[in-house]
């Protein structure tokens, strides 16, 4: 009896704070698991600066939302929590659009309408609807931390392989000697693909390795 | 009945959280971004004014100070400001010595992807576009983007010409794109194969902008010359 107790499957251990970091670190990461955000993903990847700066802005908006929304969840009624939502995140879409454009003008200038269109990655938008209105500051915070890192990271992967393909440079220096032609399909969209494509085999091939073992 | 008086009540309060809900989240962002935009304006008009001006200097050779001149409605030139955005402004270039050296102009249209906006400096002396800048462009990454990068593009903007006619009224030839390798002229603009929309859209800018600015900075090339007063 004692023993069907402490082996009842139903009784499920409550995540910590650093399972909740982890899981969307690695996990379940919001771009090599769980392939979420791609506009973003294949489109600014194309240099490791664009992509580092892209994914800081939406682990940004991920975290402030994240926040926001953990902390009025009991404030705000169902009825209306997508439109709640859509104008927090919104909100802090503008702040980081303002602050990009404080920061650089030719950054501004690299990411172009990516940045208004954090409104709609569904990375953010799911995190709040599946997690933050279900749980305390604390654990959003941790959450957004572990999604926000993830998609940083990466963005970062992908954008490194391609500005170093594409263009011979990593953060615009030069890498290679000047007979090195740069492979121009890299920083295009296709190049994007492929890249993801790569990175996600990858990932796929260590975590099957890692189970197998 | 009074199971449907405990709906009504129900509703109301449901209805009235909802409307709470929404106008309070929606006064606390509205606060946050006006609180940003206030905090950041400052900031970010220095740092377009900064691009801006290293622009200016990129399309005028020579050049160590700049001013900004308005288009009047009369068509002449007047000191400027240039805090009126709804007027044409252009900027004109001076070396050391005060000696007028030319305009930048700014200028757009519609591309591959977006909008493409230029500045572009005109020599009146020499009656050449001497230098060009994209200030805004969308065009995609690797091909349309050649239009900022590929020297034998921008080889076409060291002395492209845009000579007036006899009477000085209009420009003798207009200036128009041509495909890579069809350059016969000094008024064309040589095009990029792989950028063929992008870079056909730079001709055809400078040729709509260059056929009505250059008579009217030419005519009035004295008007940017410093007075001894202005130094």
């Amino acid at each position: 009896m004692s023993a069907g107790i402490t082996k009842n499957p139903e009784i499920k251990a409550v995540p910590s704070s650093t399972d909740e970091f982890i899981k969307g670190l690695w996990r379940d990461n919001p771009v090599f698991v769980q392939v979420l955000g791609m506009c973003p993903v294949l489109a600014v990847s194309n240099t490791a600066q664009n992509a580092l700066a892209m994914g800081l802005a939406t682990a940004f908006v991920l975290l402030m939302s994240n926040v926001l929304v953990a902390s009025l969840r009991n404030f705000i009624p169902k009825q209306v929590r997508i439109a709640s939502y859509i104008l927090i995140i919104a909100t802090f879409v503008t702040v980081v659009d303002y602050a990009i454009q404080a920061i650089s003008v030719d950054l501004h200038k690299n990411l172009g309408a990516f940045i208004s269109l954090i409104v709609v990655n569904c990375l953010i938008l799911s995190r709040a609807e599946a997690f933050a209105s279900k749980n305390t500051i604390g654990k959003s915070i941790m959450d957004a931390l572990g999604m926000g890192v993830g998609f940083v990271f990466a963005l970062f992967c992908l954008g490194a392989v391609r500005e170093i393909l594409g263009n011979g440079t990593f953060f615009d220096i030069s890498l290679f000697p000047d007979s090195f032609q740069a492979w121009i399909i890299m920083i295009l969209p296709a190049g994007g693909f492929f890249t993801l494509a790569l990175w996600l085999v990858l990932f796929n091939f260590y975590k099957l390795k890692k189970a197998k073992a | 009945m009074s199971d449907n008086k405990t709906i009504q009540t129900g509703s109301t309060g449901s209805s009235k959280k909802m409307l709470t809900a929404m106008v309070g989240i929606g006064v606390f962002c509205a606060l946050l971004i006006v609180l940003t935009y206030e905090g950041t304006k400052e900031r970010i008009d220095t740092l377009k004014a900064e691009a801006l001006e290293k622009a200016v200097f990129n399309v005028l050779p020579g050049i160590t100070k700049t001013r900004i001149y308005e288009l009047t409605p009369e068509g002449t030139f007047v000191p400027s400001d240039g805090m009126d955005r709804t007027k044409t402004v252009v900027y004109a270039g001076f070396d050391d010595s005060d000696t007028f050296k030319g305009v930048a102009i700014e200028a757009s249209g519609q591309g591959y992807a977006d909008v493409i906006r230029i500045l572009y400096g005109y020599d009146p002396s020499t009656q050449t576009v001497v230098g060009f800048y994209v200030l805004e462009s969308k065009e995609t990454p690797g091909l349309g983007d050649k239009i900022e990068k590929d020297d034998n593009f921008l080889a076409n903007f060291k002395a492209l010409d845009v000579q007036l006619n006899a009477d000085l009224t209009q420009v003798e030839n207009k200036v128009i794109p041509v495909k890579q390798g069809g350059k016969t002229q000094a008024w064309e603009v040589e095009g990029i194969t792989g950028a063929t929309i992008s870079s056909r859209t730079i001709g055809n800018i400078l040729g709509e902008s260059t056929a009505i600015m250059a008579p009217l900075v030419y005519h009035q090339r004295d008007s940017f010359k410093v007075t001894p007063d202005q130094k």
